[in-house]
C-alpha cells in the first residue's frame, strides 16, 4: 500500500464524529468571533450596530449549525454520500460560517435573520413528528398488505378462533383478542375513572392546600411506577387475592390469571392520568363561576356537580378517553395479570389476553417474517391503531360539541 | 359621625370587623340599610366596600384566612349566629357580581338554576313562569325568549349581567347585592342595567358597591362612604353629594382623594 493510497483511506474513512465535533467548535467559536466582528464593524459603538452583538454571534452559530443537521439528514437518507458525507459536513459547515461573517456590518439586522433560523428548528421539530407518524403507519401497511395476501381478511376480522401454529394451518381471529382487550380496558375505566376523578374533585374544591401539595405528587407517583411492577403486583398479590376471595367462594373458576386482575391493576395504574389532568381542567374553571352559584344559595357539591363538572367536562372527557388509550395499548399488566390464553368469556375470573400481548408473542421466538403466524402482528398492530384513532376522533369530537355548548 | 337608626331596617350591622389574616380590612362599621331602598357603597379601591358587601351573605365564608366578627342582623335575625345556614341565607340575599358570571348553561336553566336547587316550582309550568317573571322583571325577557335554549355565555355583556340579575332574582330573594355590576359593561348597557335597579327597589332592598360616583349618585337613595377600611359617612344620597358632613367625603366626591 503506498502512501499516498493510505492518506487518501484515512480521509475517506473519517469517523462521523469528527465534522460533528468540529460543527459544534465552530458554532461556538463563531459565536464569540461574530459578536466581537460585530462590535468592531461599529468602531466600538455598539448603538450604531442593527442588533445586538450577541445577535450577531447567535445567527452565526445557528447558520452553522442548522444546514449541517439538514446535510447530515439528507445525506443519511442517501445512504451515507458513498462515503464521503463527513467531509460534505465539514464543508457546509465551514461554508455556514464564511458566509455569516461575511454578511456582519452594521447594517445588517442579525436579530430578525435569527429569528427565521429558530422557525425553521421550529418548523423542522414538527415534520419529523409528522413524518415519523406517517412513516410508523406506512411500515405497517406495507406488512398488513403482505399478511392479508396470505391470509383471508374475513378470516382475520370475523373468526372467533386464534390459534396459531407455527407449522401452518392457524385460526388468526382477532374477535377473541379484541374482546379480551376492550373487557379489561372496561374493568379499568370502570375503576379509575371515578376514582381519579373523585380524587380530582377532592384535591381541586375541598383540600387544604396543605394536604394538596402532599396528596397531589403521592397520587402522580402512581404514574412513575413501571408497569411491569404493576404486573407484578398483578401476579403474586392481587390474583391469588380475588382467585381465594372472590372467584373460588362464588364459583367463578380458579385461575389467579383474569380479566377482573388485569383490570384493576390496570385501573390503579390509570388513576394518576384521570385524577392529575381532571385537577388541572377544574382548577382552570374560573372562581367567578363557582361564586355565581353559592351566591345563588348552592351548596359546594351542587356547584360542583352542576356548574364546575359541566363547564370542565370537554377536558374530563379527553382525560378519560386518554386513559382509554393508555388501557388499549398496555401489555405487561395483561401478561402477568390475565394471562397469554386467547378465550371469549363472559366471566371476568377467567383468564383472557389482549391483542397486544399477542403481537409480543407473535413476534418473539424463531420468526421468519413471511409466514402470516408473524404478519399478523402487523395487522393486530394497524388495527389497533386505527382503533386508538377512531377514539382520539371521537373524543376531540365530543370536546368539541361540548365547547360549542358551554362556551 | 351622624346617628342613622331607623325605624324598621333591613339589615342592621354593629361593630363589624373584618380580618384578612392579620389584614384588618374593615374597621367597626355600624350600619343600618333601609328595605325597598337602594343603597350606595362608595369610596376608592380597596376601601373595604366590597369586603362589606360580601360579609351580608356570608360569601366570605368561602375565604379561608377571612374572620368577621360583630353583628349583622337581616330581619332582626343573626346571620352569624351558629344555627343560620350560610347555604340558605344566600338563597335570601341575592348576589350579583363585578363580573357577569352567567353558568355555562342554556338561558333558560341558568334563571332555573336557583329555583331548581331550593324546589321552589312544583312542576315544568310552573318553573316556566319563574323563568319568564325573572327575565321580564330583569328587562331581558324581549331579547331572550326566543333563545331560551341557546348558551347564557352567548349573549351580549349586558345581557349576560342582566341575565344574573335575573338568575339572582329567581331564587326570590330579599335583599340584593351588586359588586360593582356595571364595571365590566359600555355606557349603553349600564344604562339598561341602572334603569332596571331603580325599578328593583319596588321590591327588594338593593345595595350596590360602585366606583362611580355619577351612578351612586343616579341609582340610590342612600350612600355609604367607606375609607381605609373605616365607614366615614352614612346618610341621604343627595346629602352626601351636595353637603357632606366628614372633610373626607368631600374630597373624594369632589375627586380629591380616590
Amino acid at each position: 500500500m503506498s502512501p499516498a493510497q493510505l492518506t487518501k483511506d484515512t480521509r475517506y474513512m473519517l469517523p462521523m464524529y469528527v465534522p460533528l465535533l468540529a460543527t459544534a467548535l465552530l458554532a461556538v467559536a463563531g459565536y464569540y468571533f461574530a459578536a466581537k466582528r460585530a462590535a468592531a464593524s461599529a468602531g466600538g459603538d455598539i448603538r450604531k450596530l442593527a442588533a445586538l452583538p450577541s445577535q450577531y454571534g447567535l445567527f452565526t452559530a445557528l447558520s452553522v449549525i442548522i444546514p449541517t443537521l439538514a446535510a447530515l439528514i439528507i445525506g443519511l437518507s442517501f445512504g451515507g454520500l458513498g462515503g464521503a458525507l463527513p467531509q460534505v459536513l465539514l464543508g457546509v459547515a465551514g461554508l455556514g460560517f464564511l458566509v455569516s461573517i461575511y454578511k456582519i456590518s452594521p447594517d445588517f439586522r442579525a436579530r430578525t435573520h435569527a429569528e427565521t433560523w429558530i422557525k425553521v428548528i421550529l418548523i423542522a421539530a414538527s415534520v419529523i413528528a409528522i413524518l415519523t407518524t406517517v412513516g410508523i403507519v406506512f411500515s405497517m401497511l406495507f406488512e398488513t398488505r403482505n399478511f392479508f395476501s396470505q391470509y383471508n381478511w374475513r378470516d382475520f376480522f370475523f373468526s372467533t378462533e386464534w390459534s396459531p401454529n407455527f407449522r401452518g394451518n392457524s385460526a388468526l381471529g382477532i374477535i377473541p383478542l379484541l374482546w379480551g382487550t376492550l373487557y379489561i380496558s372496561l374493568i379499568a375505566l370502570t375503576f379509575a375513572v371515578p376514582v381519579g376523578l373523585f380524587a380530582a374533585i377532592y384535591l381541586s374544591e375541598y383540600a387544604s392546600r396543605r394536604t394538596r401539595s402532599f396528596a397531589k405528587p403521592a397520587i402522580e407517583i402512581l404514574a412513575g411506577i413501571p408497569t411491569i411492577v404493576y404486573g407484578l403486583f398483578a401476579l403474586i398479590t392481587v390474583g391469588p387475592f380475588l382467585r381465594d376471595y372472590f372467584a373460588q367462594p362464588m364459583g367463578f373458576g380458579d385461575s389467579a390469571s383474569s380479566v377482573m386482575t388485569a383490570g384493576l391493576v390496570m385501573g390503579i395504574m390509570l388513576i394518576p392520568f384521570v385524577s392529575s389532568l381532571s385537577d388541572d381542567i377544574i382548577n382552570a374553571v374560573p372562581q367567578a363561576m363557582r361564586d355565581g352559584s353559592l351566591g345563588l344559595g348552592a351548596t359546594k357539591s351542587e356547584t360542583i356537580r352542576q356548574v364546575v363538572i359541566p363547564a370542565a367536562l370537554p377536558g374530563i372527557v379527553g382525560a378519560i378517553l386518554l386513559a382509554a388509550s393508555r388501557a388499549i395499548g398496555e401489555t405487561m399488566i395483561v401478561v402477568l395479570g390475565a394471562g397469554a390464553a386467547a378465550r371469549m368469556s363472559l366471566n371476568p375470573f377467567e383468564a383472557m389476553t389482549t391483542v397486544t400481548v399477542k403481537i409480543v408473542s407473535q413476534l418473539t421466538g424463531d420468526t421468519d417474517f413471511a409466514s402470516p403466524e408473524t404478519l399478523v402482528a402487523f395487522a393486530l398492530g394497524l388495527t389497533l391503531f386505527v382503533i386508538t384513532l377512531g377514539l382520539n376522533v371521537f373524543a376531540l369530537y365530543i370536546v368539541r360539541k361540548y365547547r360549542e355548548q358551554y362556551e | 359621625m351622624k346617628d342613622t337608626n331607623m325605624q324598621n331596617p333591613k339589615i342592621s350591622a354593629k361593630n363589624v370587623q373584618v380580618y384578612y389574616g392579620d389584614n384588618h380590612a374593615i374597621k367597626d362599621v355600624n350600619v343600618e340599610i333601609a328595605d325597598k331602598t337602594v343603597t350606595a357603597f362608595i369610596g376608592p379601591s380597596g376601601c373595604g366596600k366590597s369586603t362589606f358587601l360580601r360579609c351580608l351573605n356570608r360569601m366570605n365564608d368561602t375565604i379561608d384566612i377571612c374572620r368577621v366578627t360583630g353583628e349583622i342582623k337581616i330581619d332582626n335575625e343573626d346571620i352569624y349566629d351558629a344555627k343560620v345556614d350560610p347555604v340558605q341565607l344566600r338563597a335570601k340575599v341575592g348576589m350579583v357580581f363585578q363580573k357577569p358570571n352567567p353558568f355555562p348553561k342554556s338561558i333558560y336553566d341558568n334563571v332555573a338554576y336557583g329555583p331548581k336547587i331550593h324546589g321552589l316550582a312544583r312542576n315544568k309550568a310552573e318553573l316556566d313562569e319563574i323563568v319568564e317573571k325573572a327575565l321580564r322583571k330583569a328587562a331581558l325577557w324581549n331579547e331572550a325568549k326566543d333563545r331560551l335554549n341557546s348558551p347564557g355565555t352567548g349573549l351580549s355583556g349586558g345581557q349576560q349581567q342582566r341575565l344574573c340579575i335575573a338568575r339572582a332574582i329567581a331564587t326570590a330573594p330579599e335583599v340584593l347585592l351588586m359588586d360593582e355590576p356595571c364595571s365590566a359593561l359600555d355606557p349603553i348597557a349600564t344604562a339598561q342595567v341602572e334603569e332596571l335597579i331603580d325599578e328593583l327597589r319596588q321590591s327588594y332592598s338593593v345595595v350596590i358597591v360602585t366606583h362611580s360616583m355619577q351612578q351612586a349618585a343616579r341609582v340610590s337613595q342612600k350612600t355609604a362612604f367607606f375609607h381605609l377600611g373605616n365607614l366615614v359617612e352614612y346618610d341621604d344620597t343627595t346629602k352626601i353629594f351636595t353637603n357632606p358632613d366628614d372633610p373626607r367625603t368631600e374630597s373624594y366626591i369632589s375627586g380629591r382623594i380616590g
